[in-house]
């Protein structure tokens, strides 16, 4: 029965001047989600409102899950249009809508009419009173309750008019490609995907950047990490994902380093290639899916060395959480369950069995002296060899 | 160059096979239980194709049933029987290191009441016959050993455990599965003394979704599957015809260049256990004692452990180079667990990661071994230098 959805949305709403900029961003975002679904749609804002309508048949639960995945969304209402014919035709259209709605009738309701057509012939407070009492004399069993109703039943009336009730809950957030963009370093593990989501809910573009070390990871590992970034394409839109092989730069610093530091160094090194990557590419920031005290590499100190290498800011949204909170957005944002396949990561393969916790910066920078001869190199032709892949 | 030696968890289709298939994809696609023209042309090519697998197996056309593969052949042969024997008893004996397929069929027969033994193997990966002897019980209704073991080829003496079960009770059923044997080796169920065995097309240069079970004619099975009566209501479904005759043909074709076949492949073992020998800290697996160069085992497969370097990295370098191989057997190793078959072989603990299968096929040629050989004594000293460090 619902041909329409009227969107609402969050924090956009707040902005002064530049708040169009925001709404055409979320238009132009819904335009591009409503495209994957079956059945053809007319997007567009008209008095600070913006209607999704279906211009052919469509499918109701794929258009809502579509539309749950667009940042910026706060609440989506399924709406039944009808044309004016009359205030008696609109009566039996909102008692229609309310019976087949609503199959239980024990419940509290107000009518909240809205005229936007001033031309109509009655006025808001009109309709108000004369929607309720055909309802209530329709439905005995329901009563009105004008501070807390169970239904808010809202009546729009412009050139056509729009009866909605329901509110289903969107992402909240920004639109996508409001915020900038920043590069994420995507791993195959469960944290990564949920930080590149946290952070283009904010409505930053992504881009991300994986380590491959062939043979020590699987090409089934890096076809991990292209299907995590499928996954959160579905709510940021297309990602670059840069594949950078770090096996060479990896065997170097194994060499040449003390084992217990390999993984900072290699972090450093993972984040100085990310940030190089990200400046020729317009990124603002770095994301990583770090949390403090997760692992030995994201201890506080450990933090110290890997920061100190980027200038550009990064983004660290998961820092204040636990494993199990990231874990419940990753199932509730569906990277899970393809995270946990067991493929090693090129962060597992040479773990020192125990790496330092405490790590002093200025060993580090001592120790990666002994790197000096070739390293620059090493990671010269990583950049260059970097592959492209296009994930939407 | 690409070598493929990972022909143990399958093979390449063979062209002609293929192209039989499409044929009768395209053109003889009738439903075998139509009674029209077009129906009785596909029931024909089921018919030519049991006679030629019956054939091979030296057995009568109704014994063969076609399956959708290995895993259903399995299952239907163990619950089947299971099922309708389980008035006689309940007792089941297999061995430690049979395919998934049977284990945990085993392990769901377990939980419907049934009660199993698993025989121990020797360090070639061989049942001890004196174990079999004593692990029957006058309740033992089904023994189940695999042909040749799948991660390290190990053949077991099926003959022997055959006549060995029947002189303790001729009512025992004896069901194989020879999906590794089968092409491989002669298989004659009946003066084995098996009753049920096993077949896989796409292990034998076949396609895949298809196999078929042996079923002796006096074997009484409850089908598995349920549906419109199909060969004798003991597996319900529209049989695959494209698959049935393209697996018979791929059958026909190994068997008729058994000799010569074998012959190579056996030359191929030996020279690929010579190679593996002159890399250092190489242990080959699955051999005889009394036989180093790989007689009286599978002529396809080829197990070495490598000590200090792991197999998923060392398969992934061979990968590197256009060499496909498997750590431990395909459908283990996806997800990282120990081999099963190692372990009750008492492989070292250290190099059950370390482990490596080459499995071979008729398309396999010395030259490719030999550049297989010269990528691994370039790889395995350079991958052992950089391991984690103790």
């Amino acid at each position: 029965m619902f041909k329409a959805f009227l969107i609402k949305y969050a924090e956009i709403g707040v902005k002064g001047k530049n708040r169009h900029l925001f709404e055409d961003a979320l238009v132009h975002q819904i335009k591009v989600a409503m495209k994957r679904c079956e059945g053809k749609f007319y997007v567009h804002k008209t008095q600070g409102r913006i209607f999704v309508e279906a211009e052919t048949e469509f499918d109701y639960d794929e258009a809502v899950a579509r539309l749950k995945q667009v940042f910026g969304i706060w609440g989506i209402c399924p709406v039944v249009y009808a044309e004016d014919g009359g205030f008696e035709q609109l009566t039996k259209d909102v008692l229609d809508y309310v019976d087949k709605v609503y199959p239980d009738k024990k419940k509290t309701f107000k009518v909240n009419a809205r005229r936007a057509n001033k031309n109509y012939p009655k006025e808001s407070m009109e309709i108000n009173a004369d929607l309720g009492e055909a309802i209530l004399n329709a439905f005995p069993e329901m009563t009105v309750d004008v501070h807390e109703p169970d239904i808010m039943l809202n009546v729009e009336i412009r050139e056509k008019i729009y009866i909605y009730s329901e509110i289903i809950p969107g992402p909240g957030g920004m639109p996508v490609g409001t915020g900038g963009k920043a590069m994420l370093l995507l791993s195959g593990g469960i944290d990564s995907p949920v930080a590149g989501y946290m952070i283009a809910k904010r409505g930053v573009k992504i881009d991300a950047t994986y380590f491959h070390a062939p043979p020590y990871t699987s090409e089934r590992a890096k076809q991990k990490v292209v299907d995590l970034a499928r996954i959160v394409s579905q709510y940021t839109g297309p990602i670059y994902l840069h594949v950078i092989n770090f096996t060479d730069i990896q065997l170097y610093i194994h060499e040449k380093c003390p084992h217990e530091e390999l993984t900072i160094i290699m972090r450093r090194y993972m984040m100085r290639i990310a940030e190089q990557i990200a400046k020729e590419t317009d990124c603002l920031g770095l994301i990583t899916g770090e949390s403090i005290g997760q692992v030995a590499s994201q201890t506080m100190a450990s933090l110290v060395c890997t920061n100190e290498v980027c200038e550009l800011p990064v983004y660290r949204p998961l820092i204040g959480f636990d494993k199990q909170d990231i874990v419940d957005i990753s199932e509730k944002i569906g990277t899970f369950e393809t995270s946990i396949q067991p493929y090693e990561d090129c962060c597992t393969i040479f773990v020192a069995k125990h790496p330092v916790t405490k790590p002093n910066v200025k060993y580090i920078r001592r120790h990666e002296e002994n790197l000096s001869e070739k390293i620059d190199e090493l990671v010269k032709t990583a950049l260059e060899t970097q592959e492209l892949i296009i994930v939407e | 160059m690409e070598v493929y030696l990972d022909n143990s968890a399958t093979t390449q289709v063979f062209p002609e096979v293929a192209e039989a298939m499409t044929q009768i994809m395209c053109l003889k696609y009738g439903n075998p239980s139509s009674m029209h023209l077009k129906g009785m042309e596909a029931e024909n090519q089921i018919r030519k194709a049991k006679e030629t697998l019956a054939g091979i197996l030296k057995c009568t056309e109704k014994e063969i049933l076609f399956t959708s593969g290995g895993t259903e052949s399995d299952n239907l042969a163990l619950r089947g029987v299971a099922e309708a024997y389980k008035r006689r008893g309940k007792h089941l004996i297999t061995t430690m290191i049979e395919h998934p397929a049977i284990l945990q069929t085993m392990k769901y027969l377990e939980e419907q009441g049934f009660e199993v033994t698993y025989l121990p193997v020797d360090g070639s990966g061989r049942i001890r016959l004196e174990d079999l002897q004593a692990a029957l019980r006058e309740d033992t209704i089904l023994v189940s050993i695999m042909h040749t073991n799948n991660e390290v080829g190990a053949q077991q003496p099926i003959a022997e455990a055959g006549a060995l079960i029947k002189k303790y009770n001729p009512e025992i059923l004896f069901h194989v599965d020879a999906v590794q044997g089968f092409g491989k080796a002669k298989v004659l169920p009946k003066k084995m003394n098996v009753d049920l065995l096993s077949v896989s097309g796409h292990k034998i240069h076949g396609p895949k979704g298809i196999g078929f079970l042996y079923v002796a004619d006096k074997v009484r099975l409850k089908p598995i599957l349920f549906g419109g009566g199909q060969q004798g209501n003991l597996r319900s479904g529209t049989e695959n015809v494209p698959g049935i005759a393209g697996m018979a043909m791929a059958a026909k074709k190994l068997y008729d260049a058994y000799d010569a076949d074998i012959d190579k492949l056996t030359q191929l073992k030996a020279l690929m256990i010579e190679g593996l020998r002159q890399i250092e800290n190489v242990q080959i697996n699955g051999l005889l004692p009394e036989a180093p160069n790989g007689e009286g085992t599978a002529p396809h497969i080829v197990s070495a452990s490598f000590r200090g370097v792991r197999s998923e990295v060392l398969l992934h370098a061979l990968e590197e180079k256009g060499i496909y191989v498997s750590a431990g057997s395909a459908c283990s190793s996806h997800k990282p667990q120990p081999s099963a078959t190692l372990k009750a072989m008492g492989v070292e603990k250290v190099l059950l990661e370390s482990t490596i299968r080459f499995s071979f096929s008729v398309f396999t040629t010395q030259e490719e071994l030999e550049y297989t050989l010269s990528v691994l004594r370039e790889l395995v000293p350079m991958l052992r230098m950089y391991t984690r460090k103790r």
